[in-house]
């Protein structure tokens, strides 16, 4: 049976029918899961979508880590099951404590859209089981708070354990250490800058973020 | 009893702040000069009922650290005082 990957949808959230699209593409089922509601219906898995969850307002992430669905992820994070934050979806997870750090403004303190060139550092984790350590996938980014940081000792903590899933090359918004994705300790939660669902058609210019979305559908059922 | 209070949250030092540099940038071209290390944050002013000026404070920390703040790339101050002219803000 195709897995169900939730796509959570707060107001003001833009990349959710995109999320959906690079899911349903790959035989999987999107569904998406609204911001109020506390359940996360039948999903396998679940995917925090970008835009601009209630306006940025406050700090990207800090209204809506407090919505209802949020606990139902929370939850579900603390079983186990694939949680992935793209985007704002990322700093949601920050936000929520579910991932360390946290996303300040680009270094270059520019808004910045342009393709992006990743490599995968570890197949360890619900975003990167299908690729490759030291794969370079073209994939574009989009956003201002996108500049990653953490104090030096969640840095080491996040080396030592492999925690570090993806980073730039070229760094092109100041994040420390090259970090465009890491994953909890667990390694089922994973939160990224970059929008694979965005480079997931020849039509879009990549599909490279393809690989990054059948990981997630190959990670359901696998106990983190 | 009811108190205003003022949270004023700054960035971390070496945190970016974009709007602080841009401002700081702006103010040579504008013939002043002698300005620097600017820092933009917010500032939030709010009424709250509490026991005391210290029960309002220990309430608003937590507030802070739960909601207002991200330590990781914030902090902040809070000066309450007691609110004669509530709403007045």
């Amino acid at each position: 049976m195709a897995p169900t990957i939730g796509v959570v949808r707060f107001p003001g959230t833009n990349c959710e029918f995109d999320t959906v699209e690079a899911v349903n593409a790959l035989g999987g089922q999107g569904e998406i899961l609204w911001h109020g509601d506390n359940s996360l219906a039948n999903s396998d898995a679940v995917v925090i979508a970008g835009g601009f969850a209630h306006g940025d307002y406050l700090r990207p992430g800090a209204i809506a880590r407090f919505s209802p669905i949020m606990q139902a992820v929370t939850a579900a994070a603390n079983d186990g099951m694939p949680v992935v934050g793209i985007c704002n979806g990322f700093q949601v997870l920050t936000e929520a404590g579910l991932l360390p750090g946290a996303l300040q403004k680009n270094a270059g303190l520019k808004f910045i859209n342009d393709w992006q060139m990743l490599r995968v550092e570890t197949t360890n984790s619900s975003l990167t089981n299908a690729a490759e350590v030291g794969q370079e996938l073209n994939i574009p980014i989009n956003h201002f708070e996108g500049n990653y940081t953490c104090s030096p000792e969640t840095l080491a903590e996040l080396k030592a354990n492999d925690q570090i899933v993806l980073t730039y090359v070229g760094n092109p918004n100041g994040s420390v250490g090259d970090i465009a994705g890491v994953c909890n300790e667990q390694r089922n939660v994973v939160g990224l800058m970059p929008h694979p669902e965005r480079a997931s058609h020849a039509l879009l210019g990549s599909t490279d973020g393809n690989v990054l979305m059948q990981s997630i559908l190959d990670s359901v059922g696998v106990t983190a | 009893m009811k108190f205003h209070a003022v949270i004023d949250v700054q960035l971390h030092a070496g945190i970016a702040d974009p709007q602080g540099s841009t401002i700081e940038k702006a103010l040579p071209t504008l013939g002043f000069d002698g300005i620097s290390n600017v820092r933009a944050g917010k500032s939030i002013h709010l009424d709250i009922d509490a026991t005391d000026a210290a029960d309002a404070e220990a309430q608003l920390a937590e507030v802070c650290d739960k909601f207002l703040t991200n330590s990781v790339i914030e902090g902040a101050e809070i000066s309450v005082v007691e609110a004669a002219t509530a709403g007045a803000n």
